[in-house]
């Protein structure tokens, strides 16, 4: 029995303007509760909203990088429904008319090919604030420091098939307005975040009754929280049953789902639009005049970087992804010369050193020229690969340049081959057996066996000895 | 004539003939503001008209004004005492609305109506009564209990701006400013006496003025006269960055062209206004004062509105639709009132609404409720809409072949105090003639134009869109032949 999944992503990505999306408050994260919340993000008696022509640019950027219709006009509505971090009573979004269109975003596969998944339309609305249930003893508290937060809603159509494929294109969604500086796409911050609406259905049959799992923050909790549903909705008809309409919420942390309420419990939201805020007109020269200012997106960034910098598909996409890493990269491929030696040094040496101090990229206490300047010293061959990790390690904790580093520290590669070869020779008269095993044995384990020697004369040389070299010179006194 | 130098004779001047007096240095703001202060003092208890006077705060104001003209720097207005409606946000000052709801709500900000007058340098010396959240006709609706009609205290003020209405009529200030959702202002002008305009929806900043219903509601001035009107208007019309909805358009002089001739004038008079449900006495006041405009050089012009009858259905859909999402921020959670011990979050919301609001403030929550709910939208808020358009098309069309339109304010004199309570509908009838403007987004204004039964009947001016300076003018020459406006009711002069 094989079953068909059909998956619809709704994605929430907060916006990265200052101040909030109908008043003047910072939209900074992390404040002490309440004090980025004025009077009218209070919804004190008599406020009004007055829209944030920031939050629009944002939303149009993204239209235009999805390839969307863009509606000459849009409109806001209230969405009505009462919860305390919802201070006025109704959200402030869009409904009939929203500012982005229907486009689409492709998405690559871990088998090479991609897929085209269609956006039904993205709106603009507030964020809500936040309700707090612990530390208050049996009371809630509200903070509303994030009420009126900006936010792109993007609906997708049910085009999605799978959790990887849901994976990649909210991995592609976060590289496009991460790219675009519309969101900094802080999800652990909430920044995005997923609403994944799941259905199965046996193929070339009508789409089952879906359920949404509402918030998801990252992307791995998408995916468990996906494989879960699938598995729990097959279950239920398997056992003779029907799967109910419902909306659902992940806990990742016990990696289990409940259900938060019905279809029958779902509110009325009796959207009408909203009589303080005009319809929203785009000139189509300011659509112009944002075209013209739309950054290089990441399927572009990727597809140059394959063939300017002979980078691979794999390669190309990590480092395309992201507008702060991709920035990275290509300055530290014009301070050292190599793409191909800062691709690797980016992927894995700086991604790793980031992750284990919990840094973003633009954070990185070595920066792209400190980097560049010591992958420019492996090309030339002042120093090996493995010293480099050294060098890296303390421009990392120290600070400094690669050629302070390599003159201070006495790193510099010995390329000289008259001591290289005094080296192998004493090596090679300390160990008279390993020689004559080496000389017996066949050509295809002679490799391996060559490890030991080079393994000798790099500890003595403290790894300053130029490997080629090593190779090279022992090979000839060997055979 | 009144004798400048008798300061108990102050509240016989007209808020223009205030502020020349203080320009003249024949009496003090602190004078004329302790003048007011007393007379509240004395005769509010019969008419109910404020809720809040703020008699010390009125006099260090009046000091400050004082202060300020002797330095020189005073503007026309400065020092001149007046009350605001309870519906706009004063910093420091309780704002109630007239609901239970706001009666422990001290606003933090001033309205933009509020700090303009405080520029001015104008004497605030309190709030005034209304209908809860502006909804009423006749301020029955209040928490602080009804203003009583100064003509006769058995009857209605009108509503829902009853106390501002009140307190002008019964001289306990010179103006006062007031709010217009669909009648709020020219209904208790005409009800009691006094002259009062709503202007072009966009004209006046609505930031801080507690929301009724948004695409209709805006603040006015009420007063004596058509010229103290076109000080206060003129005081407080204007862009505002803070409300969306507010236009960016210069604010005339409203006093320039008061006196223009109103020779070759075409009045309008819509034949839907003189229709079934008006009072005859109050048709016969009417025609007489449009009578006197053919004297001062006016032409009649028999106009037709032919969806007139369906404005007040369409605004008893549209106003509760909007009220509905206005009021939910009235939720017991941040301020105003909460309920005592709730026992969880649908409980806080439930009681604190249930107990917070009154009958009308709940019914008109309800209906917009229901008018906005799924399946019923199309019904009724988007046929509303539609009904809407049309109306404002009658009076686009209208305008293309008159300057103003003119009739009655509203169908009768001052009713008695229960008369309508039970019947919501009939109550809604009383705006018959004053809604279809707001939905249009025109201006309206009332003046006295004579009295049934010694009460007072109010004629309503309709202007095109931004035309306030024209409807002041053709005001000021009736006022000028007329002398209904300078009645008062008995027991004011007592």
């Amino acid at each position: 029995m094989s079953w068909e999944t059909v998956i619809g992503l709704e994605i929430h990505v907060q916006l990265a303007t200052k101040t909030k999306i109908f008043s003047g408050s910072s939209t900074a994260f992390g404040a002490e509760p309440n004090t980025q919340a004025c009077a009218i993000d209070l919804a004190l008696p008599g406020t009004l909203p007055v829209l944030n022509a920031e939050a629009v640019r944002m939303a149009l950027l993204f239209g235009l990088a999805i390839n969307a219709e863009i509606p000459k006009r849009s409109v806001f509505e209230r969405k009505n429904y009462f919860y305390p971090d919802l201070p006025k009573g109704y959200q402030t979004s869009q409904l009939a008319e929203p500012i982005v269109g229907a486009g689409y975003i492709d998405i690559d596969l871990a088998n090479g090919s991609s897929k085209r998944v269609r956006i039904h339309h993205a709106h603009l609305e507030e964020d809500a604030g936040k309700s707090l249930h612990e530390d208050f003893a049996g009371q809630s508290g509200i903070d509303l420091n994030r009420a009126g937060t900006p936010l792109i809603e993007i609906v997708t159509e049910p085009d999605i098939r799978t959790a990887e494929e849901a994976v990649a294109f909210a991995k592609k969604l976060h590289a496009i307005v991460t790219t675009l500086g519309i969101c900094d796409g802080e999800m652990s911050q909430g920044s995005m975040r997923f609403d994944v609406n799941i259905s199965v259905r046996k193929p070339g049959a009508p789409l089952g009754t879906r359920t949404e799992t509402k918030n998801l923050n990252s992307f791995r909790f998408m995916e468990e929280a996906i494989a879960l549903e699938v598995e729990r909705q097959i279950d239920v008809i398997e056992d003779g049953g029907r799967v109910i309409q419902e909306t659902r919420l992940y806990n990742g942390d016990t990696k289990t789902a409940r259900s938060m309420r019905s279809k029958e419990e779902a509110n009325d939201y009796r959207y009408f639009p909203c009589p303080d805020l005009l319809p929203v007109v785009i000139e189509d020269s300011y659509l112009a005049q944002l075209r013209a200012s739309l950054p290089e997106l990441p399927d572009a960034k990727r597809k140059r970087f394959v063939e300017q910098y002979g980078l691979s598909q794999d390669d190309a996409t990590q480092l395309s992804a992201e507008r702060a890493t991709s920035e990275f990269y290509e300055q530290t491929v014009t301070a050292s010369g190599d793409a191909k030696l800062a691709a690797n040094w980016v992927m894995v040496e700086l991604m790793a050193a980031l992750k284990r101090s919990n840094l973003a990229v633009q954070h990185s206490p070595v920066s792209s020229e400190q980097l560049g300047g010591m992958i420019a010293r492996i090309k030339d061959g002042t120093i090996s690969g493995k010293i480099a990790k050294q060098v890296f390690e303390l421009m990392w904790t120290e600070g400094g340049s690669a050629d302070d580093i390599i003159d201070k520290q006495g790193l510099k590669q010995v390329s000289d081959s008259g001591a290289i070869e005094k080296i192998v020779d004493d090596i090679i008269a300390a160990n008279p057996q390993q020689v004559e095993n080496y000389r017996g044995a066949s050509e295809d384990k002679r490799p391996k066996m060559l490890g030991f020697f080079v393994g000798q004369i790099m500890k003595v040389s403290q790894g300053k000895a130029n490997p080629q070299q090593v190779n090279e010179i022992l090979l000839k006194k060997l055979s | 004539m009144i004798d400048m130098h008798n300061l108990s004779d102050i509240h016989g001047l007209t808020l223009a003939q205030t502020a020349h007096a203080l320009a003249e240095k024949k009496f003090s703001s602190r004078e004329v503001t302790q003048h007011y202060l007393d007379r509240i003092a004395r005769l509010d208890k019969n008419y109910n008209a404020f809720i809040t006077v703020t008699a010390d705060l009125a006099l260090a104001e009046a000091d400050a004004a004082d202060a300020r003209r002797a330095a020189g720097n005073a503007a026309f207005l400065t020092g001149v005492p007046f009350a605001h409606k309870d519906i706009f946000c004063t910093q420091g000052v309780r704002t109630s609305c007239g609901s239970r709801m706001l009666d422990n709500f001290i606003s933090p900000y001033d309205a933009t109506v509020v700090a303009k007058y405080r520029e001015q340098g104008m004497v605030m010396l309190g709030k005034t009564n209304m209908d809860e959240f502006a909804m009423g006709s006749s301020n029955e609706t209040s928490f602080y209990g009804p203003v009583k009609n100064p003509w006769d205290t058995g009857c209605v003020p009108g509503g829902s701006s009853g106390g501002s209405a009140a307190s002008v009529a019964a001289r306990l200030v010179p103006g006062a400013t007031a709010t217009d959702t669909g009648g709020s202002i020219r209904q208790p002008a005409a009800l009691c006496g006094i002259t009062g305009l709503k202007p072009t929806y966009g004209r006046v900043s609505r930031w801080g003025m507690i929301a009724f219903a948004s695409s209709l509601d805006q603040a006015g001035p009420m007063a004596r006269t058509a010229e103290d009107v076109a000080l206060m208007l003129g005081a407080m019309a204007g862009f505002d960055p803070k409300d969306s909805t507010v236009l960016d358009r210069p604010v005339p002089d409203y006093t320039a062209t008061l006196a223009n001739d109103l020779t070759g004038l075409k009045i309008g008079v819509p034949r839907e206004y003189f229709g079934e449900g008006l009072h005859a006495d109050t048709a016969t006041q009417v025609q007489n004062a449009l009578r006197e405009y053919e004297k001062l050089g006016a032409t009649l012009v028999d106009i037709s509105l032919p969806h007139s009858a369906l404005a007040v259905p369409a605004y008893y859909v549209i106003a509760p639709a909007e009220c509905s999402a206005n009021l939910s921020r009235f939720d017991g959670v941040r301020y105003g009132h909460r309920c005592e011990k709730p026992q969880d979050l649908n409980d806080l919301y439930c009681r604190s609404r249930a107990e917070g609001f009154g009958e009308e403030v709940k019914r008109r929550i309800l209906v917009g409720a229901y008018a906005l709910s799924a399946g019923f939208y199309d019904a009724y808020y988007r046929k509303a809409q539609q009904v809407r358009r049309l109306i404002q098309q009658d009076f686009v069309d209208a305008f293309k072949q008159v300057d103003v339109i003119m009739g009655p304010t509203s169908p009768s004199p001052a009713f008695a105090f229960g008369s309508k309570g039970s019947d919501p509908v009939a109550m809604y009838l009383e705006d018959i003639y004053t809604i279809a403007t707001n939905l249009a987004g025109l201006p309206g204004m009332s003046l006295p134009c004579g009295f049934v039964d010694s009460k007072p009947v109010g004629l309503q001016i309709i202007g095109n869109y931004f035309d306030e300076a024209r409807m002041l003018n053709v005001a000021h020459r009736y006022q000028l032949t007329t002398a209904w406006h300078t009645q008062s009711p008995v027991e004011a002069v007592v």
